[in-house]
């Protein structure tokens, strides 16, 4: 079986993240927001409502969700999609947790074509 | 001709290995066991008891020697391998054995994580993996004294409880926020920690040991003493007990030459690198996963025993397990994955009167997840469901209710009370029955909860039956009843706010799990509506004892700043009564120029805001303000915003009382208070009103023989004039007069209800009576915002230049200068 190995980067530890919150990882096209669930799964969006560019990363968590701190669009973590009656969707990257070290694909430093 | 099996390991594994195989093929092998540990095979699961008086050893043991015996198994007790030669096909241990073999399973186990911190090899610093552990500790417990558990995991808490149990006095530290969190979710994890506590052990949470310290050994041989944590705390412990983790034995398979990742690296049926040698047990690794439990280590050597035997069918998938916590009194069970996701379902049943939480998660249709708390006898039932993978839909309407109830249809939420006898008490609190309600209802025609907490007293304390009572009254009225009168806080809850500050209350709740857990909130932690009203209600219920949530605070609010359209920050320094010096003023012209901050602009509450800072620089913005004396303004805050003054008589030529002196005296008491809604004053020196009083929530006009107080403005959405609270001759009794109307606010406004609408709700007159008529309830409301401002008047800014909260500032990672790799 021949599988493409992913490369991960090692952008910082689980606690560095507070439960419910967010931080922000910057990257050469854009800033990238990695939240912290209460489970501690850990998910990758582009730091960019689709409503008004806000920033999700200052948003407040809930469940699977965050709510955008501009004008309160809800944005599923996992899809990036928004949530209820809004429209749009933001860039999600695939993300992990091993050892308590959050490691991101390091497909975020390519050029985001697509 | 018998073969030779040889076994490293006499573990609950290989036993189970060994009893399957004598059934499978009874005659194929002359068994030669190896055991480091002096003993039979034991139930290691069964150690807490042990540990805890509940059990002997002779209880645990699960293959006693006559057992050997009659299936003529060779046991060397005490025998440690120190070597397999893979050539040879021999295995010698460490008195000197040799033993040949054409199979060899290996199962030397774990071994237990200890924390690499100075003195973690101080002579009381035990692991907990086997019976001489033990031993160890229970002889230690003989002698009283202090114990201290590292761990807060299912081990860690186990030895905990059989550690009290011995009479020592015992501290659990976890590096987490919350107990077991592998195995429970945040809301499980919390009711285990009070649970815990009520058997008085101590829990700290997100301790992280720094290191153990030792005796002093000019006095003898150096023993512990006490740990100490990273934040300087010491705990003073006769007895440490690690209990952080384990991980796979593979020392003597990576000397023979066998792959070893973080476990013994074994396929499907349980065979090594090197096809005569199998291993099993919490030694191995499968599809890259190890394993502690018992159910999966059963199956593996069933699995084994099978190839053994001659049949390579049989194949090891791991799959979920179960966990159980083995602490007399504490009910806890969980299986499966219960994280929250985009395509799962939860269904959540909180009974927080009986200290009740169980959590399905469900997918496609099927459960994935259980944890269960308080009440576990169904737990069998629905980890089978799991396992199978069973579909629940028809079912799931009742499907939390257990096996008892599975496949009914939904039940009449009215029914259950609608068959209760009329003694049947309702309200336990005020001692009401069912009778008395119906009754009421009847001959007085009440309508409403309301009408019931007056006339009955149902209902009017803990409120726990509440939606009993609701229920009673649908019975009685039907459709005439409308449950809905009450807006709920959210989606999360059918409670509305006055409910819940009550509740808080009655309950004592002191966190948002707690209260989450205890008021039977729908959600596993709340949303974005509900959790920064509950933050609010707590801290300004329990001044000094709530821990304040960064998290369930909006942005503003978490970071001090207001965030604008951009994703930069606007700050606004206080600047007492509208008044400043050169000194500010060059400061901030310093800091504008510093930070290169595009906008500076005059607010409308007499003070200036630096617009467009970028969030990374905030805390050298405030390091700066600071600097020359200046604090927060609050001007994103839920609290005191600006005091806006007129000059009074220090210069106006019309002025009747010193205007600018009263609103710097105000502002400097009440700043730092969180409010339900953000809170402008202002404070005219005449009628003419230069300072606009008479819009604000609070206003002041000064007048010859005093000052009129007025409150309930607004100029924002709506735009409304004050209304008059009443008059007081001198500025004492002001500042006592609106400390005592705010302190109402905060106790009774609902979040984001500024003060205009709370008025309007609650009425003047109540309002009235009770900040200005009665003297000594003034005086008490007075007296409890000067104790919540004790807490509340820390500069957020200085806390935050001097580094707390630095996660907020920084990125987590800067990925701009690193090249990708092709």
């Amino acid at each position: 079986m021949t599988v493409m190995e992913k490369a991960w980067i090692d952008i910082g530890a689980l606690d560095d993240i507070p439960r419910l919150g967010a931080r922000v990882v910057k990257t050469p096209l854009g800033c990238i927001a990695v939240f912290r669930a209460d489970n501690d799964e850990v998910y990758a969006l582009d730091d960019r409502c689709p409503h008004k560019n806000g920033p999700l990363s200052q948003g407040i968590v809930h469940g699977r969700t965050v709510t955008c701190p501009l004008h309160n669009w809800v944005i599923s973590l996992e899809r990036g999609t928004a949530e209820g009656a809004d429209e749009g969707q933001v860039r999600t990257y695939s993300v992990r947790v091993d050892g308590g070290r959050i490691l991101i694909d390091a497909d975020v430093l390519l050029a985001r074509t697509n | 001709m018998k073969q030779k099996l040889v076994i490293i390991g006499n573990g609950m594994a290989p036993g189970r290995a060994l009893e399957k195989l004598f059934e499978l093929a009874p005659d194929a092998y002359d068994v030669t066991i190896f055991n480091a540990e002096p003993r039979v095979n034991y139930d290691r699961i069964m150690l807490s008891p042990v540990l805890s008086g509940e059990k002997t050893f002779d209880d645990i043991v699960i293959h006693g020697d006559g057992w050997y015996i009659e299936h003529g198994i060779t046991l060397y007790k005490g025998h440690k391998v120190v070597e397999i030669d893979r050539e040879a096909k021999t295995v010698r241990s460490e008195p000197g054995t040799v033993a040949s073999y054409d199979k060899l399973i290996i199962a030397t186990g774990s071994l237990p994580f200890i924390l690499p911190v100075p003195g973690s090899d101080l002579a009381g610093v035990l692991t907990y993996r086997d019976l001489d552990d033990v031993q160890a500790m229970m002889l230690a417990a003989k002698a009283g004294g202090r114990a201290v558990v590292i761990g807060g995991g299912l081990l860690g808490l186990e030895a905990a409880a059989g550690l009290k149990e011995q009479g020592m006095e015992v501290t659990v530290l976890h590096l987490m926020p919350t107990l077991m969190e592998r195995q429970l979710d945040v809301a499980a994890g919390h009711l285990l920690q009070k649970a815990v506590e009520a058997r008085g052990i101590k829990v700290i949470t997100k301790a992280n040991t720094k290191q153990i310290v030792g005796s002093d050994i000019r006095l003898g041989p150096a023993r512990v003493e006490a740990v100490e944590l990273e934040d300087g705390t010491r705990i003073p412990a006769d007895l440490v007990v690690m209990a952080i983790g384990i991980r796979p034995s593979t020392a003597l398979a990576k000397g023979a030459g066998l792959e070893c990742k973080r476990g013994i690296v074994v396929d499907a049926g349980l065979r090594t690198s090197d096809p005569d040698i199998f291993a099993l047990g919490e030694c191995v690794e499968v599809d890259g996963q190890v394993f502690g439990l018992v159910a999966p280590l059963y199956e593996m050597a069933g699995i084994a025993a099978s190839h053994l035997a001659g049949d390579s069918e049989p194949r090891f998938v791991p799959s979920a397990t179960a966990t159980k916590l083995k602490v007399t009194g504490i009910n806890l069970f969980s299986a499966g994955d219960f994280a929250d996701a985009k395509d799962r379902q939860e269904i959540v049943l909180r009974d927080a009167a009986r200290g009740i939480y169980k959590r399905l998660v469900l997918k496609d249709d099927r459960i994935i997840g259980v944890v269960m708390y308080g009440e576990t006898a169904d737990g069998a039932w629905f980890f089978d469901l799991l396992r199978k993978g069973s579909d629940i839909a028809p079912m799931r309407d009742t499907l939390i209710f257990g096996p008892g109830f599975a496949g009914g249809g939904p039940a009449d939420p009215t029914a259950a009370v609608a068959a209760l006898p009329d003694e049947a008490e309702i309200c336990g609190c005020n001692g009401v029955c069912k009778g008395k309600i119906t009754t009421a209802i009847d001959t007085l025609g009440l309508k409403s909860l309301d009408d019931i907490r007056a006339r009955t007293k149902a209902s009017a304390s803990c409120g726990s039956c509440t939606g009993l009572v609701e229920q009673l009254l649908k019975l009685k009225l039907g459709d005439r009843y409308n449950t809905a009168a009450v807006q709920p806080m959210c989606g999360c809850t059918h409670l509305g706010h006055d409910d819940v500050r009550r509740l808080i209350v009655a309950q004592e709740l002191k966190s948002i799990p707690s209260l989450l857990q205890e008021l039977e909130w729908k959600t596993s932690c709340g949303c974005a509506k509900c959790r920064p009203a509950l933050n609010y209600y707590l801290l300004a219920t329990w001044p000094g004892e709530y821990q304040d949530d960064g998290q369930s605070r909006f942005i503003n609010e978490r970071v001090h700043a207001n965030i604008q359209k951009d994703g930069t920050y606007s700050v606004v320094p206080r600047m007492w009564g509208g008044m400043t010096s050169a000194k500010e003023l060059r400061a901030i012209a310093d800091v504008v120029e510093k930070f290169a901050i595009p906008s500076v602009k005059v607010t409308g509450g007499q003070r200036i805001d630096l617009l467009g800072v970028r969030k990374e620089d905030l805390p050298a913005v405030w390091s700066d303000l600071n600097d020359a004396g200046m604090v927060s303004g609050a001007a994103y805050a839920k609290g005191l915003r600006t005091v806006k003054t007129c000059v009074g008589t220090d210069w106006c030529r019309f002025g009747t009382q010193d205007s600018t002196g009263l609103g710097i005296r105000i502002e400097r008491f009440m700043w730092g208070s969180w409010t339900p809604a953000k809170v402008k004053m202002g404070v005219s020196g005449c009628p003419r009103n230069c300072a606009e009083a008479t819009c604000k929530d609070v206003g002041v006009i000064c007048v010859e023989s005093g000052f009129d107080i007025h409150f309930a403005g607004a100029a924002g959405l709506d735009v409304k004039q004050t209304e008059l609270l009443g008059h007081v001759d001198t500025e004492d009794e002001v500042i006592e007069v609106i400390a005592a109307l705010v302190q109402l606010y905060r106790e009774q406004g609902r979040y984001l209800e500024r003060i205009y609408k709370w008025t309007r709700r609650v009425g003047i007159e109540s309002i009235r009576q009770h900040v200005l008529d009665d003297l000594e309830r003034r005086r008490a409301l007075h007296h409890r915002f000067v104790y919540s401002q004790k807490f509340a008047q820390i500069d957020p800014w200085a806390e935050r230049a001097q580094g707390k909260d630095a996660h907020e500032f920084r990125p987590l990672a800067d990925l701009t200068r690193v090249e990708a790799a092709e």
